[in-house]
């Protein structure tokens, strides 16, 4: 699979190519255990393939690591417990060795993701979500190209994952990145995506590419369309064919 | 406002009795009853002092008393900064080294099982009579626990915190300094806390051994002498030695961990 990132082509998996247009907000959608966690890792050089080879901006994943070229965001928020929300935030820049310059910049993005006001509070002075909005911001203070998202709201109660999908949109339409997004919730990726990949169970492959013909800015109303049912129906079918399988 | 201070009033109180006047009524009553237990049955005082004695005594001999209780803080420290700091630094390296960690924590062990009261002697015999064995001791009294919680410190760190700093590109320094020595911290302050009294008991049974001076030297001297007043004078001086350790080593960890979530009030 390859992915072309706006910093040139991403290869992960052998038998199947995906090109990824600069902005573009791609889901990976997959049941448990089909590698759409371990797909990530390959690509931000959290792992190494065993075989096989993946470039990330015609270079190796290691080194559009090193030049910062994507922001990762984890299933838990992984904050620093003993950093306030502001010094999670200047944590990238911190290791990068240029923090002094980062702070005004950081207050920008704690404000662009919500939270203006609560960059001194703690970890655990945070909700759920509000976390997680700490953890976007810390991973957009690098100005990545591509942003790669772990089922970045699937601990979340259903309410605040609806919220947070449309702060994320909203979020993505002022940054511009480009959005690789893992879940395993259908709607999640219809309501999110440019395109749902459904990948198969292991080995994993593409399943499925679905282009989401749903006009933007979205709103939570577009759950209620036909269309938007017709493409999580759609995704579904390919998942059952995919459960029957194993 | 008013109305708020007033409701706010009779609950601050109760916290404070339950705080400070529950634990000293307890405190109160057995030193009570130990007392008028002495007085009711006529237990002589070389057996089992009163309380009252004991104060007396504390009072009377306290010239005797401070000078010997500064050798046996300055052995308890220094064994606490030796034992500790050592433990610290081994657990760093063998975080950083699986090899090293196979190879030396056996020995670490082994080292633990070695029952103190054997070992003063050996110590005794081979750093002489001055504050170095006693030191020696009271630092391999606290080195074992503080080694292990050290370790278990710097290795609780999240696998996805690992992740997120493999993403960053962080060099190992910065790894160690930014994510596993901030939370091994405090893993390492109940290994302090455990070590405050520990050290203190380590540089008393070092004394026993062979000293001429120190809290251990006066309790042998008191109990040769049947001066049983003092014996328990020199025990409680001891042990509020190892409390006040153990006080100030809790107030540095509100300092230093102060991003730990208070307990909330019952």
């Amino acid at each position: 699979m390859t992915f072309s990132t706006p910093a040139g082509p991403v290869q992960a998996l052998a038998d199947a190519n995906l090109a990824i247009r600069p902005g573009e907000f791609v889901s990976l959608l997959g049941p448990s255990g089909c590698g759409k966690s371990t797909l990530l890792r390959l690509v931000a050089d959290i792992l190494t393939p065993t075989e096989g080879r993946i470039e990330v901006a015609g270079e190796p994943p290691e080194v559009a690591r090193r030049r910062r070229v994507f922001g990762f965001v984890f299933q838990d928020a992984t904050l620093l417990p003993w950093r306030s929300a502001l010094q999670n935030l200047l944590l990238p820049l911190e290791i990068g060795g240029d923090a002094r310059r980062g702070r005004a910049e950081a207050l920008a993005l704690l404000e662009l993701v919500g939270l203006r006001g609560f960059e001194s509070a703690h970890p655990w002075q945070l909700s759920g979500g509000m976390r997680q909005r700490v953890a976007i911001a810390r991973a957009l203070i690098t100005h990545p190209q591509v942003l790669l998202m772990d089922e970045p709201f699937g601990a979340l109660d259903e309410i605040t994952r609806e919220h947070m999908n449309q702060e994320l949109l909203r979020i993505w339409a002022a940054t511009g990145t480009t959005i690789l997004f893992v879940t395993h919730s259908s709607p999640e990726a219809v309501f999110l995506s440019d395109r749902v990949v459904v990948l198969s169970a292991r080995p994993g492959r593409v399943k499925l590419e679905l282009p989401v013909a749903l006009p933007r800015p979205r709103d939570p109303g577009v759950k209620e369309t036909v269309e938007f049912a017709r493409h999580t129906a759609a995704l579904r079918r390919a998942l059952e064919s995919e459960g029957g399988r194993r | 406002m008013t109305a708020a201070g007033v409701r706010a009033a009779p609950d601050e109180s109760w916290r404070l009795v339950r705080r400070f006047g529950l634990p000293a009524t307890g405190i109160l009553g057995i030193l009570t009853a130990w007392e008028l237990a002495i007085r009711a049955f006529h237990v002589p005082a070389y057996l089992v002092p009163a309380p009252s004695l004991i104060a007396r005594t504390l009072v009377e001999e306290w010239p005797t008393i401070q000078r010997n209780v500064g050798a046996t803080l300055i052995e308890a420290i220094g064994g606490f900064i030796l034992g500790n700091g050592f433990a610290v630094l081994l657990a760093i390296w063998f975080v950083h080294s699986p090899a090293v960690e196979r190879t030396l924590y056996p020995v670490a062990v082994a080292v633990r099982t070695v029952p103190i009261i054997a070992i003063a002697p050996i110590l005794v015999l081979l750093l002489g009579n001055s504050y170095a064995p006693k030191i020696a001791i009271a630092a391999l009294i606290s080195f074992f626990p503080t080694l292990v919680n050290m370790v278990r410190g710097l290795e609780a760190v999240e696998a996805s915190a690992l992740e997120l700093m493999r993403v960053l590109s962080a060099t190992r320094a910065q790894v160690f300094f930014k994510l596993r020595l901030p939370s091994s911290l405090p893993f390492l302050f109940s290994a302090l806390k455990i070590a405050t009294a520990a050290c203190v008991i380590g540089a008393i049974v070092a004394e026993w051994v062979g000293a001429d001076r120190g809290l251990g030297y006066l309790i042998i001297v008191s109990t040769f002498e049947f001066r049983t007043g003092l014996l328990y004078a020199t025990t409680a001086v001891g042990s509020f030695l190892a409390l006040v350790f153990f006080l100030a080593i809790e107030v540095l960890e509100r300092l230093v961990v102060s991003w730990k979530p208070g307990t909330l009030p019952p």
